[in-house]
């Protein structure tokens, strides 16, 4: 979305304007006093209002105008910063190399865009440090998104229409679709949609194979059965009880680990288990362990006892 | 006694890239109840054929096959196998017990099948494996049994449910010679005590000594039937070098001590 240069006055009285986004770079120190540079996203946000920066350590800013930065934790980590601690931001403003020193307010939680580590600044601040060209004196202060927080949610297609009226090359959209519309956001979603698919696919393979094994050890015992008189439902009620019971322990082995696994997953890792997205990925599991073993008991259903036992 | 297997001209006839081969040809035969038969023959001489088609597994091309009375070649897929877990039973060449069941479990599997398994019948069940000599051995694993041991179990198991007929195919194959005796001597004791009508299928012609009658099979028909001990014995030696019985065993034979009290 490009830029839209036009004064936060135009649309009247937002309930909040924020995210103003530049790419940044800043420095991963080491204890050898050696520095390797990281990329993050540069967001100025307005303190207080819709679009700020949830805060879990230290306090967020105190004014749109002061020299502070919330960062992600996953930027304190690699940077070995805590709240109180300076750093200093290069930056390039027209043809002059500029550095701005800014002390680290607090430190907030999971906040990463475009995949990268996040530092937040005031939005006044932002457009005084931010990389740019040379601009003409007096300039007002320009955004690049609004977010329009709603008293009432059912004004939204009432509210999507004014805003336009009121400023001038301006697209509206409600988070969800703002997300989506993201640039690169639609093909990593895709991507990860693809791998979870074939991940289930290959789930449903690696299952059926297990169980297609299982039971062609078992073709004796099973023709066995079939000899002694047991019915084709007896055999594939106990094939199906065996997949179940079988999915079920290795579901629960998996989502232990996987939790286990998530807790203790680095801060830089990108990574968030929520518990809708993993009902539905345990729901989805257990479903394909079922489906995966009926090949088996199908094959199950058609084992001959005579040649099982070598009579035939 | 009453007749407890009848088979009427049975033939079992397949087909093959020459023409047809009669794998049992016209074969006729009664067992009564408490009677116990050792069915012999040289390979190919359709002696396992013939057991399949007594067990129900197989259909007959043409003859009749009646147990108590029921005519076998009249029923469709889901009536035989009911058949075959209400009225028959089984010993197979491998024992085929279920790996992760006790020996009790495994017998009283019948049963279970049968939806025949109460306090009653795990009684039986105990009684029964006791009376085989398996009563410190009821809560042991396949896996921890020797082989007659497990053999035994697959006895009790083809006898628990009251069946009319007991089939055995070879089933001192993977035993020692004294296990075999045993095995065999254990089995002909219940036949005859519980009255059941008996078909044993062996290569090994000294186990006949514990059988009432045997029928020697050539060619899919019946090719002789000795019907008491000394003929059966004279029998035995007389059939040693008869290049019909090629591969049956022929030793000397012996009597170990009856397991059962």
């Amino acid at each position: 979305m490009p830029p839209i240069r036009h004064g936060i006055a135009d649309l009247g009285a937002p309930e909040g304007r924020a995210a103003l986004l530049e790419n940044a770079r800043i420095f991963q120190g080491f204890a050898d006093g050696s520095l390797k540079p990281f990329d993050v996203s540069l967001l100025g946000v307005e303190p207080g209002k819709p679009g700020d920066v949830p805060v879990r350590e230290g306090q967020t800013f105190s004014s749109r105008r002061a020299n502070e930065v919330v960062i992600d934790r996953n930027t304190a980590f690699r940077a070995k910063l805590k709240p109180g601690d300076n750093i200093t931001l290069k930056t390039v403003q027209g043809t002059d190399e500029k550095y701005y020193t800014l002390q680290v307010a607090g430190i907030s939680d999971g906040q990463q865009f475009f995949l990268r580590p996040s530092v937040f600044v005031p939005d006044i601040t932002w457009d005084k440090i931010r990389p740019k060209g040379v601009e003409p004196a007096g300039r007002e202060l320009a955004y690049n998104v609004f977010a329009v927080k709603l008293s009432d949610p059912a004004q939204l297609k009432n509210m999507q229409q004014i805003i336009p009226q009121r400023v001038e090359r301006v697209e509206t959209a409600d988070i969800i679709t703002a997300y989506k519309k993201t640039p690169g956001y639609a093909e990593q979603q895709a991507t990860l949609e693809t791998q979870r698919i074939f991940t289930l696919i290959i789930g449903v393979l690696v299952i059926g194979g297990f169980f297609q094994i299982q039971t062609l050890q078992k073709v004796p015992q099973i023709g066995m059965l079939k000899a002694i008189g047991a019915r084709n439902r007896t055999v594939a009620f106990a094939s199906i009880f065996q997949v179940t019971v079988v999915t079920i322990i290795g579901v629960a082995i998996g989502t232990a680990l996987t939790l286990l696994l998530a807790a203790n997953f680095p801060v830089t890792v990108p990574i968030v288990f929520r518990s809708n997205t993993t009902t539905i990925a345990i729901v989805s599991l257990l479903l394909i362990g079922p489906i995966g073993g009926l090949v088996s008991v199908r094959y199950s259903l058609r084992i001959e006892p005579l040649r099982a036992l070598g009579l035939g | 006694m009453t007749i407890a297997l009848e088979t009427k001209d049975v033939m079992k006839t397949y087909k093959v890239d020459s023409g047809t081969i009669n794998a049992v040809d016209g074969v006729s035969l009664n067992v009564k109840a408490g009677e116990f038969v050792a069915l012999v023959g040289p390979s190919g001489s359709g002696k396992t054929t013939m057991l399949a088609m007594l067990a129900a597994l197989l259909k007959p091309t043409s003859g009749g096959i009646f147990i108590d009375g029921h005519d076998l070649t009249k029923m469709n897929e889901g009536e035989r196998a009911q058949f075959r877990r209400e009225r028959i039973g089984f010993t197979f060449q491998a024992n085929n017990l279920v790996p992760y069941l006790t020996a009790q479990e495994n017998v009283e599997l019948m049963l279970r099948l049968n939806g025949k398994l109460d306090r009653k019948g795990k009684d039986r069940s105990k009684e029964l494996l006791a009376r085989l000599g398996l009563g410190e051995r009821m809560k042991n694993l396949p896996s921890q049994l020797s082989g007659g041991q497990q053999q035994r179990v697959a006895i009790a198991r083809a006898l628990i449910h009251n069946p009319s007929l007991v089939l055995a195919d070879e089933p001192t194959a993977s035993l020692d010679t004294e296990r075999a005796f045993q095995v065999v001597e254990t089995f002909a004791n219940l036949i005859h005590e519980q009255n059941r009508a008996g078909i044993m299928v062996t290569h090994d012609l000294r186990l006949t000594q514990y059988v009432d009658r045997v029928v020697q099979m050539r060619d899919g028909q019946i090719a002789e039937i000795v019907d008491n001990q000394a003929a059966i014995a004279e029998q035995v030696i007389k059939h040693a070098d008869d290049h019909h019985l090629e591969g049956l065993k022929v030793l000397p034979m012996m009597r170990p001590q009856p397991m059962l009290g």
